[in-house]
């Protein structure tokens, strides 16, 4: 039988969650580098045309998803980095809720810049 | 029936020597992650200029003068922010068609050819980034 392969813990929550992400981040990321580099240019982006996308609810979402897991994939992909590195005990636990404090100012920052070009109140 | 398998310490980074294309593939999936990140929370701190930029009055922003317009103007007239975006395509799309080839991997799809499609990534990588070149550098002179 072949064995298995692989850096992470099969069958775990974050395991799954991890690939999930990935699947839906192929997608969009390549979706956002197409949009926003060969439909649109570089040299174009105007705080009008950024409003104008993200005013529309269906963009908005897929913004705010993409950034949700492009977070969580980063973020938990760093701490598998780490912890395949050998980080345990103490460190591994302050380690591991800087991060999640990093991802919620991330996930924030973001929000907010999006309602801002959304012309939603909050921000 | 599962068996134990001694890898030995795969992360002593001092044995590049005896890597084979897997252990480059792991290497090279796990630097893009880290640059990929590290860009990420770039980019937000970058696009937050939107905060401000709402404020200002719909004239500064029709004209363009809002400061979220003239940060990205900005950036995007230097030619090292045009070649760090191409060095950052390259690093996503290897990170993409690894990432793929990680997923099909873990699906039991192609581990008998887990080194060709590792370097079928690397070249598909460099075919992608040198045609993407003209569009990304486009009005930078």
């Amino acid at each position: 039988m072949a064995e298995r392969y692989s850096s992470f813990q099969s069958g775990g929550r974050m395991w799954l969650l991890q690939r999930i992400t990935a699947a839906f981040l192929l997608v969009v990321l390549a979706f956002h580098f197409f949009l926003l580099h060969f439909v649109h240019h570089a040299d174009e982006v105007s705080f009008l045309a950024s409003s104008a996308r993200m005013e529309q609810i269906s963009y908005y979402s897929l913004m705010i998803l993409f950034l949700v897991t492009a977070t969580f994939h980063g973020v938990n992909g760093v701490y598998n980095a780490l912890v395949n590195q050998g980080l345990t005990g103490t460190k591994r636990t302050v380690i591991k809720w800087t991060l999640v404090a990093a991802s919620a100012v991330l996930i924030l920052q973001g929000v907010r810049t999006a309602n801002a070009w959304a012309g939603i109140g909050l921000y | 029936m599962s068996q134990s398998y001694n890898r030995g310490l795969i992360e002593d980074f001092s044995r590049w020597r005896e890597f084979e294309a897997g252990m480059w593939a792991w290497i090279f999936h796990k630097f893009t992650g880290w640059v990929l990140i590290g860009y990420l929370f770039t980019h937000i701190a970058v696009l937050s200029t939107g905060i401000p930029a709402a404020g200002a009055g719909e004239a500064a922003i029709m004209a363009g003068e809002d400061v979220y317009t003239q940060t990205i103007v900005s950036l995007e007239s230097l030619l090292l922010v045009r070649l760090l975006e191409v060095g950052l395509l390259a690093v996503a799309v290897f990170h993409m068609l690894n990432g793929t080839r990680l997923l099909l991997v873990d699906l039991g799809v192609g581990l008998d050819a887990q080194d060709k499609s590792f370097y079928a990534s690397l070249i598909l990588t460099g075919a992608i980034t040198v045609a993407s070149v003209p569009t990304f550098i486009a009005g930078a002179f």
